[in-house]
C-alpha cells in the first residue's frame, strides 16, 4: 500500500548507499512518531510530511521503527494521540500542524525524555524544537513568473485560512511580480479551508471570471491547476509538483520537502546531539524547492527566476527587502532595509497591489 | 423463507444479549477485514479494545472522549423521542464553547471561584439560545428544524473561525488564529491525577441521571412519549405540541453547549478554529445506539469512544490506516442496530409456500 | 459585469449545482418511499471513488458513470438489507453508512490518489457551441449536467403522471393502508432506496470525473449534508430541489465573486455564510403555508415498516 514516488525513491537509492556506510548494531530500533492532521491520501500537506517519514525508514532502514496517526483532529485529541506515541517507546515525535501546539507543549512537560518536533508553531522547550518552512521564498520566484507572463495584469491567489504564512506569501508574490510589472493586481479569495476540491476549482473559476490569468493556491489539491488548465490560464502548484494536473497550465510548483530535515534531525535524535531550536528553513536547507519550470515559459522569465532562486538561496537576496509600500501606498520598509523574521512571523498586512482587506 | 414475527412483548434476554452478539461479529468481521489487508487479527483485536483500557490513563481518555458525547447524546434523544430532529448540536456546542471561552477571555487575569460556573452556565445559555432559533422558526413559521439547525452549524462554525482570526485573536501569536490560553482558574479541575479525567465526566452522569428520571419518572417525560406516538393525542390530551418543540430544543441546545464549554474549559483550555472532531453529529449515532434510553447512552457512549481511541492505538501499534477504522466502526455500528431486530421480533425460517409471502 | 463573464459564472454555477441535484433527487424518491437515508455523503464517496477507479482503468466515461451508480446503490443496497430487512433505524442507520462510506471510500482509492484523469468530454455541438454567451451554456456541457435535467423531469413525471408513482407516493403515505391493498411495500421501498443510492452515486461521479477530475479523500466536503437538506428545503417537490439546487450553487459562486471583486470589505467568514443564511431565510419564506407542506411530505418517513404494525 505504500507508493513509491519519485522522491522517495530517489531518497531510498540515496540510503542505500548510507546505509552500507554505518555500522549494524542490535539494539532496539529507534520509534519516531508523527501526527498529520489530514489523511495522508490528500496528497497535500500530509502526504508531503508522509514522505518525509517514508525517508527516515529509507535512511535508517531496520534502526528505526516509524509510526504514525493519520486525520487527528486539532482539539482535545492531540493531547492524547501524543502522549500515547510518547507512552508508547516513541522518542522523537512530530506534530505537523499548527494546531497541535499546545497539546504538544503539554505533553512535552510530562515527558521530559521524549524530543518533541512541532511544525509551524513558536512555543518551545529544551526539548520542543519547532520548525517551519520559508514557503514565501518560492512565491516570490513564482511572482517573478507572473510579472513577466500576465497580460491582463490580473493574478487571482486561493488563500485558505487568515494567518501570517499565507499573508506573507500573498505578500512576496506580489512584491516581484509588481517589480517586474507595476500594474499587477493580486485578488486573494478566502475559502475559510485548507483543503476542498470543489471550493478550490470554484474559487478558480470565479478568479478567472473575473479576468485573472494566472492563478496562485494556498490550498492543498489539485483542482485549481486543473481548472486553470481547462480555461487555459496559468497556475502554480502547491505542495509538491502537480504538473500532471495541469502540463500546459503549471508554471512550476512551490514543493515542501521535510525529508532532508526529518532525518538530519532523527540521526542526531539517535546520536544524542539532537539540540531544541528553531529552524526555518528555505531554499538554503532543500525544505523549499521549485518545481519543473514550463517549457513554454519565455526563456528570460525563467532565467531570471532561476535567478532570483540562487540568490535568495545564496543568502543576496531576501524578498521582503525595501522599498516596500502598503496598501494605503506609504513606505513601510526603507529602501534597502529588510524586515526581520519576528516581522515576517507576524504579518497581518497587504503590501501596495493586493485588492481587499486583510480578514480580522 | 425467512420471516420476522412481532414479539407480543420485548424480549429482555435479547434486549442484552444483542449488544454481546453485535460486538461479537464485529469481532469476528473485523478479524477477517484486518487479515485480508495483512495484519495480523490478534493483534488489531488487541490494540482495540484492550491497550486503551490497559491502564488508569487510558480509562481517563475513555472519560474525556465519552463526555461529550454522552452529554449531547442524552439531550437529543429526548427530542427524538418527541420527534424533534435536531441534528445541529454540533453547532450549539459551539455556541456553547464560544460562550464559555469568551467568557474566560473576558475575565482573564481575575479569575474567581465563580467563573468556572460562569463558564459552564454561559455554555448552556449559549447553545440554548441557538437551539432557540429552529425553535422559533419551526413554531413560529413552521420550517423544517432538521434542515435550519444543520445550516446554522456551519453558520456557528463560521462565526468561531471569524472570532478566533479576529476580534479574539491571541495578541501574542503571531497572528495565528486562536485565542490565549486561559488563565487557570477557567480550567476544570482534574479529577485523577496522571490523567485527563476532568469534572465533566460526573456533569455528564448528572445528566445521563436528571434525563432518566425525566424521560421514566415526570410527566414531561409522559407528554414527549405521547407526542412522538401521536402528534395529535397532544392536542386531546391538552397540552401543547409548541411546549415541547421549544422544551426538547433548548434542553438539547443547552446540553450540546455545556459540552461546548466543557471541551474548551477542560482538555483545550482555550478557543481555536477546530473545537469539536464532529461530536454533535456522531452523538447522533450514539443516542440511537443507546435506543434513546439514558442509561444505554451512557454506554453507547463508552463504546463509540473506544472505537475511536482504539483506533488511534491500532494505527500507533500496528500501522493500520484511520481508513480501516471508519470501515471497522460502520461494521460495529451496522451489527448492533441490525441485530435490535431480535429484541422486538422473533426470526422464523419456514419452507417457502408455507408462511405469508412477505 | 459584462455578458461573456456571465455566461462562464452560469457555467460554473450549473457545475457546482449539478452534484446537488443528482445526490437531492435520489433522496427525494427515497424519502417519497418513507425512508429517510442520512448515507447521502458515503454514497457519495463511494460512487466517486469507484467511479474514478473505473474511469481510469477502462478510460470509459459511460463505465465509470455506471461504476458510480452501481457504487452508490451497493452502498444503499447494504442500507436496505439493515433498515427495511431488518428494520434498523433509518437514521442511526445513514449515519452509520456515512461513516463506513468514508472509511470504504479512502481504503480504495488509497492507490489512487495524486492521479489525473481527463475530465468528461463536453458536448460540442458543431458551430452552436460557440455561440457567445448561450452556446457554453446550452451547447458546451458535459453529458452529465444534460442527465441531470433528463433525470429531474423524469423523477417529475414518475412521481405525479405514472401510476407507479403513485403507487411509491401511497406507500411514503401509509405503508399499511398500501400493504392491506396489496402492494409490496418493501420491494417498492427498496427500490426507490436503491434509485437513491444510485443517483448520489452518480452525483459523487460527477465530482470525481468532471468537477474535479480527480480522487482524493472527502473531496465530496458535505455536500451530501446540502443534498439532504435540498430536499426539506424543496418540501419535497422535484421541481424546487432543481431550485434549491442552483439557488445554493448560484449563491455559493456568488459569495466567492464578491471576493474576488476585491471592493466588500465584509471578513471573509460572514460571505460564506451566505449560502446557509439565504436558504434558511427562503425556507421560512416558503414553509409558512403548514398545510401546503404538508401535503407534500411523506407522513410515514424515518418510519419503520412491519406488516403486523
Amino acid at each position: 500500500m505504500i507508493k513509491l514516488t519519485r522522491r522517495s525513491f530517489s531518497a531510498m537509492t540515496l540510503a542505500a548507499g548510507a546505509a552500507a556506510a554505518l555500522p549494524a548494531r542490535a539494539a532496539d530500533p529507534f520509534k519516531v512518531g508523527f501526527v498529520y492532521v489530514g489523511p495522508i491520501g490528500d496528497h497535500g500537506w500530509s502526504y508531503q510530511h508522509d514522505q518525509g517519514r517514508l525517508a527516515i525508514e529509507a535512511e535508517f532502514g531496520d534502526k528505526v521503527e516509524t509510526s504514525y496517526v493519520e486525520s487527528v483532529p486539532e482539539g482535545a485529541d492531540a493531547e492524547r494521540v501524543i502522549t500515547q506515541l510518547a507512552r508508547s517507546g516513541h522518542k522523537l515525535i512530530f506534530t505537523t500542524s499548527f494546531g497541535y501546539m499546545n497539546p504538544t507543549a503539554k505533553v512535552a512537560k510530562n515527558f521530559p525524555d521524549v524530543m518533541f518536533e512541532h511544525a509551524t508553531g513558536f512555543t518551545r522547550a529544551s526539548n520542543l524544537a519547532t520548525y517551519a518552512a520559508r514557503f514565501y521564498e518560492g512565491r516570490y520566484v513564482a511572482g517573478i513568473l507572473a510579472g513577466h507572463v500576465s497580460k491582463t495584469n490580473k493574478v487571482g491567489y486561493i488563500a485558505s485560512i487568515p494567518i501570517p504564512e499565507v499573508i506573507r506569501g500573498i505578500n512576496a508574490f506580489t512584491l516581484s511580480a509588481r517589480k517586474i510589472n507595476p500594474a499587477i493586481e493580486v485578488t486573494p479569495i478566502w475559502v475559510n479551508s485548507w483543503y476542498d476540491p470543489g471550493k478550490e476549482a470554484d474559487s478558480a473559476k470565479a478568479l478567472i471570471d473575473q479576468g485573472a490569468d494566472i492563478i496562485l493556491q494556498h490550498t492543498d489539491s489539485p483542482a485549481p491547476v486543473q481548472t486553470a488548465e481547462e480555461r487555459g490560464v496559468w497556475s502554480v502548484g502547491q505542495a509538491s509538483d502537480m504538473a500532471k494536473f495541469g502540463p500546459k497550465s503549471h508554471m512550476t510548483a512551490i514543493i515542501d520537502d521535510w525529508a532532508p530535515y526529518y532525518v538530519e534531525r532523527t540521526r542526531q535524535a539517535m546520536a544524542g546531539s539532537w539540540t531544541s531550536g528553531d529552524i526555518w528553513g528555505g531554499f538554503d536547507t532543500g525544505m523549499v524547492k521549485m518545481g519543473d519550470y514550463n517549457s513554454a515559459l519565455p526563456e528570460a522569465a525563467v532565467a531570471e527566476a532561476k535567478a532570483a532562486h540562487d540568490a535568495i538561496s545564496a543568502g543576496t537576496l531576501h524578498p521582503f527587502t525595501g522599498p516596500i509600500k502598503n496598501q494605503a501606498g506609504e513606505t513601510v520598509v526603507a529602501d534597502g532595509a529588510t524586515l526581520d523574521d519576528g516581522e515576517l512571523l507576524g504579518m497581518n498586512w497587504y503590501v501596495e497591489g493586493v485588492n481587499g482587506k486583510v480578514p480580522s | 423463507m425467512i420471516t420476522l414475527d412481532r414479539r407480543p412483548e420485548t424480549s429482555h434476554i435479547w434486549l442484552y444479549a444483542t449488544p454481546l452478539l453485535a460486538v461479537f461479529l464485529t469481532v469476528l468481521c473485523g478479524a477477517i477485514l484486518f487479515a485480508f489487508l495483512g495484519f495480523d487479527p490478534a493483534d488489531a483485536l488487541h490494540a482495540y479494545f484492550i491497550l486503551p483500557l490497559a491502564d488508569q490513563y487510558g480509562l481517563g481518555e475513555l472519560t474525556v472522549k465519552a463526555t461529550p458525547l454522552a452529554m449531547i447524546a442524552v439531550g437529543l434523544a429526548l427530542g427524538f423521542r418527541a420527534n424533534v430532529w435536531n441534528i445541529g448540536a454540533e453547532g450549539q456546542l459551539t455556541l456553547g464553547a464560544i460562550f464559555g471561552g469568551g467568557l474566560a477571555l473576558a475575565f482573564y487575569g481575575q479569575e474567581g471561584p465563580l467563573l468556572l460556573p460562569a463558564m459552564l452556565i454561559g455554555g448552556m445559555v449559549g447553545g440554548a439560545l441557538w437551539a432557540a432559533i429552529p425553535a422559533f422558526l419551526r413554531t413560529r413559521f413552521n420550517a423544517n428544524e432538521i434542515l435550519v439547525s444543520l445550516m446554522l452549524t456551519y453558520v456557528a462554525g463560521l462565526l468561531l473561525s471569524y472570532l478566533v482570526t479576529g476580534p479574539w485573536k491571541d495578541p501574542m501569536g503571531f497572528g495565528f488564529p486562536q485565542t490565549r490560553l486561559f488563565g487557570e482558574g477557567a480550567i476544570l479541575p482534574i479529577l485523577l491525577d496522571g490523567t485527563r479525567m476532568h469534572i465533566g465526566f460526573p456533569l455528564a452522569l448528572v445528566a445521563v441521571a436528571a434525563a432518566w428520571f425525566i424521560v421514566s419518572r415526570s410527566l414531561f417525560g409522559f407528554q414527549i412519549k405521547v407526542v412522538g406516538l401521536t402528534p395529535p393525542a397532544a392536542g386531546y390530551a391538552g397540552f401543547s405540541g409548541r411546549r415541547i418543540i421549544w422544551a426538547t430544543l433548548m434542553i438539547g441546545g443547552a446540553l450540546a453547549g455545556l459540552a461546548g464549554a466543557i471541551e474548551v474549559s477542560g482538555p483545550i483550555g482555550q478557543l481555536t478554529p477546530s473545537i469539536s472532531p464532529g461530536y454533535g453529529f456522531t452523538a447522533i449515532i450514539v443516542a440511537f445506539l443507546g435506543r434513546l434510553h439514558p442509561v444505554g447512552i451512557l454506554l453507547a457512549a463508552l463504546l463509540m469512544a473506544l472505537s475511536y481511541i482504539g483506533g488511534e492505538t491500532a494505527q500507533i501499534e500496528l500501522g493500520l490506516p484511520v481508513a480501516v477504522t471508519g470501515v471497522f466502526q460502520g461494521m460495529l455500528l451496522f451489527f448492533l442496530l441490525a441485530s435490535d431486530v431480535l429484541v422486538h421480533f422473533r426470526v422464523r425460517f419456514r419452507l417457502r409456500g408455507a408462511g405469508r409471502a412477505a | 459585469m459584462d455578458m461573456l463573464i456571465l455566461s462562464s459564472v452560469a457555467v460554473s454555477i450549473m457545475a457546482a449545482s449539478t452534484p446537488l441535484l443528482f445526490a437531492a433527487m435520489g433522496e427525494l424518491v427515497a424519502e417519497k418511499s418513507g425512508v429517510l437515508n442520512l448515507g447521502v455523503e458515503g454514497m457519495m464517496l463511494a460512487g466517486a471513488v469507484l467511479a474514478f477507479i473505473v474511469g481510469l482503468e477502462t478510460g470509459s466515461g459511460i463505465l465509470a458513470i455506471a461504476a458510480g451508480a452501481a457504487m452508490g446503490a451497493l452502498m444503499a443496497a447494504l442500507f436496505a438489507v439493515l433498515t427495511l430487512g431488518l428494520l434498523a433505524n433509518q437514521v442511526a442507520t445513514g449515519l452509520a453508512l456515512t461513516l463506513f462510506g468514508i472509511g470504504l471510500s479512502a481504503l480504495l482509492g488509497q492507490s489512487y490518489v495524486g492521479t489525473p484523469i481527463p475530465p468528461l468530454p463536453k458536448l460540442s455541438v458543431g458551430g452552436l457551441s460557440d455561440i457567445p454567451l448561450l452556446g457554453p451554456v446550452v451547447f458546451g456541457q458535459d453529458a452529465l449536467v444534460y442527465l441531470s435535467f433528463a433525470m429531474t423531469a423524469g423523477v417529475a413525471y414518475f412521481l405525479y403522471r405514472t401510476r407507479a408513482g403513485l403507487v411509491l407516493r401511497s406507500v411514503g403515505e401509509n405503508p399499511h393502508a398500501a400493504h392491506s391493498i396489496g402492494f409490496p411495500v418493501i420491494a417498492i421501498r427498496l427500490a426507490a432506496v436503491l434509485f437513491g443510492g444510485a443517483m448520489a452515486g452518480i452525483g459523487g461521479a460527477y465530482m470525481s470525473l468532471s468537477y474535479t477530475p480527480m480522487w482524493a479523500e472527502g473531496m465530496i466536503a458535505g455536500r451530501g449534508w446540502i443534498a439532504l437538506a435540498l430536499v426539506v428545503f424543496a418540501t419535497w417537490r422535484p421541481a424546487r430541489i432543481l431550485l434549491g439546487a442552483y439557488l445554493f450553487g448560484g449563491l455559493t459562486i456568488a459569495q466567492l465573486h464578491m471576493q474576488g471583486s476585491g471592493q466588500i470589505e465584509i471578513p471573509a467568514q460572514f460571505l460564506n455564510m451566505v449560502p446557509y443564511l439565504a436558504t434558511i431565510v427562503v425556507l421560512v419564506l416558503i414553509s409558512r403555508d403548514a398545510t401546503r407542506i404538508r401535503l407534500n411530505a411523506p407522513a410515514s418517513i424515518g418510519k419503520v415498516f412491519h406488516p403486523d404494525g
